[in-house]
């Protein structure tokens, strides 16, 4: 039972990795650009619902869904006045000025909201349910599961058959062309930084409501591990994403569980090293051949 | 001008930095030695030149060799951690302050220099964004296993514990103590050591760049398919790269844990690797001394902004956000030259109008 509990725990984490890691492989596909402040935009959507629900005492749902409203705001402006003046740079100036942005986050955070943690009142109330006898899954985990799998029945729906769908899949393999064909490239790149932070709003209010302690550098190891969680299933790739995202999950409760909780990051990232080792491009990669 | 050999323009270039940094260490020990720097920037002095070496180690993966590493920090771990265990060790040996030193810096470099070649290997298989993740993972396990690490030391010898403390005799010391880091050091470095440290690390870049070996790594960065077509080892030379730049670091690590009585392993984290790749990437890829003057520039520039104190870090994030838009945007770009031509547009217009004058 402690087994299949501890399968649970980590499906629900690798949700969370999920969610954020589509925001960061979204992104890659179509800017080919690693977006390092995607981790803080999570934090200040967590910030936004956490003032919403406590401090103003707004039901869950309308705190939700301001702060994907801040939230897809804030990414679309950061994609406008950062990075889309650099869409001809170099992929390191990008990945500098996206550092520049994730400590422009951090520390604006800090000095609008203070460095003194928060605690973050889950959106769905305390307590859980009584699967079987000794198998107790509480809300959060429950709920954190059934966002995750809509959230990824929603995406492929969208991808697959919308027409701005459509122009994201065309965008990511040809941005030269998709434009003579009348797509209108910076409006669509646009809407991929909108729909990432909209997840990444989500990600956060339920990150936090898993692990209530809401600091301004809340969002970034979450970043990197979701990242990662890209990464290990093939940047690029939606689905990639998803088996990313719950393999890690996993990966990392069961480290906590059975082996020790400080070294649990350490096998994290030894795993993933070992996976690239055999797949260079992650699980659901595509390998790319290069020509001379 | 028989017998007298010339210089190339970038052996000359390489000459200049050199000779300009070491006429800024004249002038900072004079300043120091006079009592004119605050202790403030006496403090900083050493992680000055550790940031330095790692900033021009960082920029011969990343700027010559061409390959994007965001683990850089995790050498500079191993180098401050491996150092000090044997710097300490040392100690029981001999009582030579310099010798200690010496030894754990080589010491520091060698350990550092093995695990750079042990990440090295995965670089054969991985390219680009891949490889960068590698890197970041690596400086991510030694950041949790330094944290896990307890090294003792007493009359039974080491002692070595994962996890849990190891059990020492009463009159022995803690050398690594967890997620404490190390403590008890002894503070050996001094700004000098720190710079003869740097000046090594300095030659020996250019002295390799500038070699038949450097040519080739350039080779292999500018196109790797061409350059191994026409026999470059790739293997060997990715490899070479990796373990210098890492012994490199190691040094750093261990000149930079040996300014302090404690070092903590957070110090050696993700966000220390991506400030030393800012400098590189602010100093201009492939430039030493752009790394070295960034370098210095962006440590000593929080602490200058100790004023505004909350918001120091906003106006850096700011300011880094803004020299990279204006540096690689081609529209800026064009309007800050439009305006310097202009300006030099005015001055030869003079000029010329005051040769006229002169002829009329």
């Amino acid at each position: 039972m402690e087994f299949l509990s501890n399968v649970i725990n980590g499906i629900s984490l690798g949700s969370i990795y999920a969610i954020i890691a589509l925001g960061y492989t979204m992104v890659y596909g179509i800017a080919k650009m690693l977006n390092f402040a995607h981790g803080d935009v999570i934090m200040v959507g967590a910030y936004v619902c956490f003032f919403m629900t406590s401090r103003y005492n707004m039901p869950a749902v309308v705190g939700i869904l301001l702060s994907m409203f801040v939230c897809t705001v804030l990414g679309i402006v950061i994609e406008r006045l950062a990075y889309k003046p650099l869409r001809q740079a170099t992929s390191l100036a990008v990945l500098i000025t996206a550092i520049g942005m994730s400590y422009f986050l951090q520390n604006g955070a800090q000095l609008l909201w203070t460095s003194n943690p928060k605690v973050f009142k889950s959106v769905v109330g305390d307590g859980g349910v009584q699967l079987t006898e000794g198998l107790y899954v509480s809300h959060v985990t429950l709920v954190t599961i059934a966002v995750c799998v809509i959230i990824m029945i929603a995406l492929t729906v969208f991808t697959g058959k919308s027409k701005m769908g459509k122009a994201m899949r065309a965008c990511s393999e040809d941005k030269g062309a998709a434009q003579l064909m009348g797509i209108n490239v910076n409006t669509t790149i646009s809407i991929t930084f909108a729909i990432g932070s909209a997840l990444a709003a989500i990600a956060g209010v339920l990150l936090c409501s898993a692990y209530p302690n809401l600091v301004p550098t809340t969002g970034s190891m979450p970043g990197i591990k979701a990242f990662t969680a890209a990464v290990f299933g093939g940047i690029g790739s939606i689905p990639g994403a998803l088996i990313g995202g719950i393999l890690l999950g996993i990966i990392e409760i069961f480290a906590k569980a059975y082996i020790s909780t400080e070294i649990s990051d350490a096998i994290v990232f030894a795993v993933l090293i070992v996976v690239l080792l055999v797949k260079p491009t992650g699980l659901l990669g595509k390998k790319i051949s290069e020509k001379v | 001008m028989k017998g007298k050999k010339t210089l190339s323009k970038t052996s000359k270039n390489n000459f200049i930095t050199m000779g300009g940094l070491l006429l800024v260490y004249v002038i900072v020990l004079i300043l120091k030695e006079g009592g004119i720097t605050t202790n403030l920037i006496n403090g900083q002095l050493v992680p000055i030149c550790a940031y330095m070496i790692m900033a021009i180690s960082l920029n011969l993966t990343v700027g010559i060799l061409g390959e994007l590493s965001l683990g850089h920090a995790g050498f500079m771990s191993v180098g401050a951690f491996g150092g000090v265990l044997v710097g300490t060790l040392m100690q029981e040996v001999s009582d030579s302050k310099i010798l200690c030193l010496l030894v754990a810096v080589i010491a520091g470099g060698v350990l550092a220099a093995l695990a750079g070649f042990l990440i090295g290997i995965p670089v054969l298989r991985l390219r680009g964004d891949y490889l960068a993740i590698v890197t970041l993972a690596f400086g991510q396990i030694i950041k949790s296993i330094v944290n896990i690490l307890y090294v003792g030391l007493d009359a039974d010898g080491l002692h070595v514990g994962f996890i849990e403390k190891p059990e020492i005799l009463e009159e022995g010391k803690m050398i690594i103590n967890g997620a404490m880091g190390a403590t008890g050091i002894r503070k050996l470095s001094t700004f000098t050591f720190a710079f003869i440290v740097l000046m090594l690390c300095l030659i020996v870049i250019y002295n390799l760049i500038q070699s038949r070996t450097g040519r080739a790594i350039m080779a292999l960065r500018d196109n790797r398919i061409a350059a191994e077509s026409v026999g470059i080892n790739v293997t060997k030379y990715k490899l070479l790269v990796f373990a210098i730049s890492a012994a490199m670091a190691g040094m750093a690590g261990t000149v930079f844990a040996y300014n302090y009585s404690t070092v903590a392993p957070t110090k050696f984290d993700f966000n220390t690797s991506i400030l030393v790749l800012v400098f590189v990437v602010l100093g201009g890829l492939g430039s030493m001394r752009g790394s070295l003057i960034a370098a210095a520039l962006l440590t000593l520039l929080p602490e200058l902004l100790r004023e505004f104190s909350d918001y120091r870090m906003l106006v850096y994030a700011i300011v880094l956000i803004l020299v990279m838009l204006g540096t690689n945007n081609p529209k800026i770009r064009d309007f800050f030259a439009k305006i310097v031509g202009k300006i030099k547009s005015v001055f030869v217009r003079k000029k010329t109008a005051k040769e006229e004058n002169a002829n009329g």
